[in-house]
């Protein structure tokens, strides 16, 4: 008996220790590479202190009393007291807990609104827009003003704030970046934001961590951070000599595929913006079936993605029944006029 | 209708291939098993058509046990695909399927029905009734949960199983994405095995208002029974959020519909908020109860009164009242504005505040006694330090900034496995030791047990200790293979060892019921671990009415006191009189067979033939409006001879058969 109690002492000590180690390493959270994520991690160290405190409290008050009040050859005649609680005991042990919570609360909320927004230091830079659109499974990423596009690799300069617009072109994704930045969820006709900045010049990690079916684990990017001069003569570079995208070269891109890196000196903003929640879909059934099992019913919807030779933007509202009918027709006729330009 | 025979079955793959064969001699060597040992009209008339809570009870367990072995399979393969980089062991699509029923089938079908069959056998016994309030819809719903199980377990061979994640997010989950019929599995059996459990919530919360014995107030209840009435109350509050979701998923996916697709306007956050909406609640549906039975086993292996019972009490109403507001801290990083964010991080930190507040009174009901190192207890002691770790991984988690940095990854599956094993599964093993003895007779073997114990619980922390880290270096959940440069291999290495720790662990509980069933001593008595509420008041195993005369309470830990003052009066002839109970019927296993039938059309798209079906839903339904059976008597004599037997074995000196 006894040994197996030194047992379950040794370890949950053992795990106390796991838990300490935990703050020296090389792990991608704990050494972040912008304001952002640093801001996130000072939140997380703060509370490992005051949850390593705590686990340490319980664990050594769980150890003393268990050991000391454990059925021995020598207390088999002791009758334990009858004891229905404490009253002040009970308060203090709900006090203090509301009183971590709310150490906890505080820097909490602060962050949450300071990583909402460009980090201080910063606010004077003009952030760089970049739309982000997912798509299975790949990362589609376009500069709006410089007027190009990556796909699975994003380049940006670095000290200056990037304020990236997320949408998906089909089911639901998270854009996580974990050595500069938290993540967001990009979903088809809406619009997420997230702001970063890279401290220095270098090439992060970049993943998907919303599984959204059979190509997920292959879903992560590049982000190179450069120097603004390197970042200025590689949009010089691609305006040069990448090639022009047609609409219909993306529309094959949107079907569910790995893709290598991409890059095009447009963008696919002239003809479709997914985050709009007017636009067109991009669904394709068929191309997700998975070769085995009982194959489903599929609807036939008209503005699905596989009718898109022949058809034109009339009947892609022929499902929109609801009263926004008319808004969206003259949206689409923007989008006509963007292209026109 | 358009059947294609050729795909009815899944095929290419040699694992399922190899299970479609094993599952068809199983079932052949079963049915001619019983046939040979002529066995039908035994397991019909006992078993099959019982009203009985617990043989209702008993019945949940196994359901719970044999799936836990189909969930564990499931993990299993899931840490054999990962133990190596770029691992071929499963293909992508195999692994989507892997983890969507691992993560339905642990929380649905194993943690569930192991606690409701714990409650089903353990509350009427622990409020002094003779049995729920509502019987033959007992059996319905456990009936309702085989039909369930069963249909979301064919899946794999029959059809494909669902592969959209057990959180089943739209749009992936929809038509569009997920065109094959996996997730319509996903939405009929979970709308069925959903029906029964909130039929049960229904039934416990009334069985706790109306049936308890004499004397008892609800502030003398044993607080397992306290756990079960607040879980009860979660249940009928939440379940039917999900019965909604998943009819409009149902619609979505077989009509045509567009509530949740992003093709024809719906709203995918629909979803995951209604989802959540009823999954959050759900957690602390699995776990309040099992917070119940460790306050029980605690109390009685410290030899104490549980330590502020009113606060503990207080805790539990606070949890539920909480766990309904907190689900969006599923989905802080769905670009919700900064101010629900922070309204969600603080409610959701707030329950740790009187979870704390139980673990401390757990501290000091052991504080000063005399605690006794059963089996049992040792599950009870191993929460502790487990779910602490849960605990405060919780409230990380819980501070939406940084969970921007957590979300999906394992980081969050390491925390939940934590909260939920420690929480639920350690409590169930416990419970399981605890109970055993009233439910057949005999103890499970103590020394196998602390096997079972030491395996589950070392190889449960080296599985999931390593996922920790591997969140925070940036590890996400749900992919079938990572790169070799990722440096994940290491950790992801230690982790599936300890899996397989683990797995010997839950073998050794297996061997432990197998072994005990055939060695295990019978003469134990009725009391084996001097406990301290009602249900050790009846025999051992119970007899099927439950208590002659039902007793009378004053106190909280009614029995304990009795013993005590030498209450335990030999009951006379002239005290008993006839005990009504109901009689035993079809009408809930027939149910849940047309359930299944017509749930199964359904999830082929034969919605015609499913129609037809469900007209036999309809006729159960009427047949049982027209049943009269006013049940039976139990007899003056048989219920004397009965009594006067255990309680003859009860004065021997059976005690103390734990060293």
């Amino acid at each position: 008996m006894k040994k197996s109690k030194l047992l379950l002492v040794s370890l949950t000590s053992i795990m106390a220790v796991l838990l300490l180690s935990g703050c020296e390493n090389n792990m991608v959270v704990f050494n972040p590479q912008g304001p952002i994520a640093r801001q996130i991690l000072e939140l997380i160290n703060f509370s490992i202190a005051l949850m390593l405190l705590v686990t340490v409290v319980v664990f050594g008050l769980f150890g003393f009393i268990v050991w000391k009040y454990r059925e021995r050859k020598d207390n088999l005649d002791y009758e334990p007291p009858e004891e229905h609680g404490s009253t002040v005991l009970e308060i203090i042990w709900t006090v203090i807990p509301i009183l971590i919570i709310v150490a906890l609360t505080i820097p909490t909320v602060k962050t949450i609104y300071a990583i909402d927004e460009v980090p201080k230091g910063y606010e004077d830079k003009e952030p760089l827009v970049i739309n982000v659109t997912s798509a299975d499974w790949k990362w589609i990423f376009s500069y709006p003003e410089q007027g190009i596009e990556t796909v699975n690799y994003v380049n940006i300069p670095e000290d200056r704030p990037i304020d990236f617009r997320l949408t998906s072109a089909g089911t639901m994704q998270s854009f996580w970046i974990p050595a500069l930045a938290g993540q967001k969820y990009t979903m088809a006709k809406a619009e997420t934001q997230l702001y970063l900045v890279a401290d220095n010049p270098g090439s992060y990690v970049g993943k998907n961590t919303n599984f959204n079916g059979q190509g997920y684990a292959g879903m992560e990017f590049e982000v190179l951070s450069q120097t603004q001069k390197d970042f200025d003569q590689w949009i010089k570079d691609v305006k040069e000599t990448a090639p022009k995208m047609t609409l219909e070269e993306y529309e094959k891109m949107l079907e569910p595929s790995h893709l290598g890196r991409k890059t095009f000196s447009n963008t696919h903003l002239e003809w479709v913006d997914h985050s709009d929640p007017h636009s067109k879909n991009y669904t394709n059934p068929e191309m997700y079936d998975r070769g085995h099992g009982w194959p489903g019913k599929i609807f036939e919807d008209k503005d699905n993605y596989k009718y898109k030779d022949g058809n034109n933007d009339n009947s892609n509202h022929e499902n929109n029944e609801d009263m926004n009918h008319k808004e969206s027709e003259t949206e689409d006729s923007h989008g006509g006029d963007h292209s026109g330009h | 209708m358009g059947i294609k025979w050729d795909e009815f079955f899944v095929t290419g793959d040699p694992l399922i291939f190899a299970s479609q064969i094993g599952i068809a001699l199983t079932l052949v060597g079963a049915l001619a098993g019983i046939t040979y040992f002529k066995k039908w009209n035994y397991l019909w008339s006992e078993w099959f058509t019982t009203v009985d809570h617990k043989k209702i009870g008993i019945m949940y367990i196994l359901l719970g046990v044999v799936m836990f072995l189909r969930g564990g399979i499931d993990g299993l393969m899931m840490k054999g695909q990962t133990a190596v980089p770029e691992n071929d062991f499963l293909n992508a699509q195999h692994y989507n399927e892997v983890f969507t029923t691992h993560g339905v089938i642990m929380i649905l079908f194993v943690a569930m029905p192991l606690l409701i069959g714990l409650m089903n056998f353990v509350i009427p016994l622990q409020i002094g009734a003779r049995d729920v309030a509502f019987p033959q819809l007992n059996a319905l719903s456990f009936w309702l949960t085989v039909s369930g199980a069963a249909l979301f377990n064919i899946s794999f061979i029959i059809g494909g199983s669902p592969d959209a994640g057990w959180t089943s997010y739209f749009p992936l989950a929809g038509k569009e994405f997920s065109p094959g019929i996996g997730n319509n599995f996903y939405a009929v059996a979970l709308q069925i095995a959903g029906a029964g459990t909130l039929m049960t919530g229904i039934n416990f919360v009334v069985t706790v208002l109306k049936m308890r014995t004499k004397g008892m107030t609800l502030m003398k209840m044993p607080m397992f029974t306290w756990t079960s009435f607040i879980t009860s109350i979660i249940i009928v509050a939440s379940f039917p959020i999900f019965t909604v979701a998943l009819a409009l998923m149902t619609f979505d996916r077989t009509f045509g519909t567009h509530f949740f697709t992003i093709s024809g306007g719906g709203m995918d956050m629909l979803w995951a908020n209604l989802f959540w909406l009823w999954g959050h609640p759900e957690v602390y549906i699995v776990v309040l109860p099992a917070f119940g039975m460790l306050s029980d086993i605690i109390s009685t292996f410290a030899r104490k009164t549980l330590y502020g019972y009113k606060s503990m009490v207080i805790s539990i109403v606070m949890i539920s009242v909480l766990s309904m507001l907190v689900w969006v801290h599923h989905f802080f990083t769905m670009g919700n504005s900064a101010g629900v964010n922070s309204f969600f991080s603080i409610t959701t930190m707030a329950i740790a505040i009187p979870t704390g507040v139980k673990v401390f009174n757990w501290l000091f009901t052991m504080r000063k006694g005399r605690i006794k190192f059963t089996t049992a207890m040792f599950w009870a002691l191993a929460f502790v330090p487990n779910f602490v770790i849960g605990g405060v991984t919780g409230v990380m988690l819980a501070m939406a900034a940084a969970d921007y940095q957590y979300h999906n990854t394992l980081f969050l599956v390491a925390h939940f496995h934590y909260v939920l094993i420690p929480g639920v599964v350690f409590p169930i093993f416990a419970g399981l030791y605890f109970w055993w003895p009233k439910m057949f007779g005999y103890m499970l073997n103590e020394k196998i047990g602390k096997w079972h114990f030491w395996l589950f619980v070392v190889g449960f922390n080296v599985t999931f200790m390593p996922m920790f880290f591997l969140g925070l270096d940036g590890a996400v959940r749900r992919a079938y293979t990572y790169s070799a440069e990722t440096g994940f291999g290491p950790l992801m290495m230690i982790s599936a060892v300890g899996s397989v720790i683990l797995a010997a662990g839950f073998a050794a509980l297996v061997y432990n019921i197998y072994w005990s069933a055939r060695n295990a001593d019978r003469n134990i008595g009725n009391d084996p671990w001097d406990a301290r509420t009602l249900e050790w008041a009846t025999a051992t195993p119970v007899q099927h009415y439950n208590f002659a005369s039902l007793p009378e309470v004053t106190k909280l830990d009614a029995f304990w006191h009795m013993k005590k003052n030498d209450q335990l009066q030999p009951l006379t002839e002239d005290e008993i009189e006839e005990i009504h109970l109901p009689s035993n019927t079809w009408i809930p296993i027939y149910m849940g067979v047309v359930f299944g039938i017509s749930g199964f059309l359904l999830v082929f798209e034969w919605t015609i033939a499913a129609g037809i079906a469900a007209l036999g839903i309809l006729a159960g339904l009427a047949f049982r409006s027209f049943d009269y059976d006013e049940g039976f008597h139990v007899h003056k004599d048989e219920i004397f001879e009965t009594e006067s037997n255990w309680r003859k074995g009860a004065n021997k000196g059976v005690k103390n058969h734990v060293s």
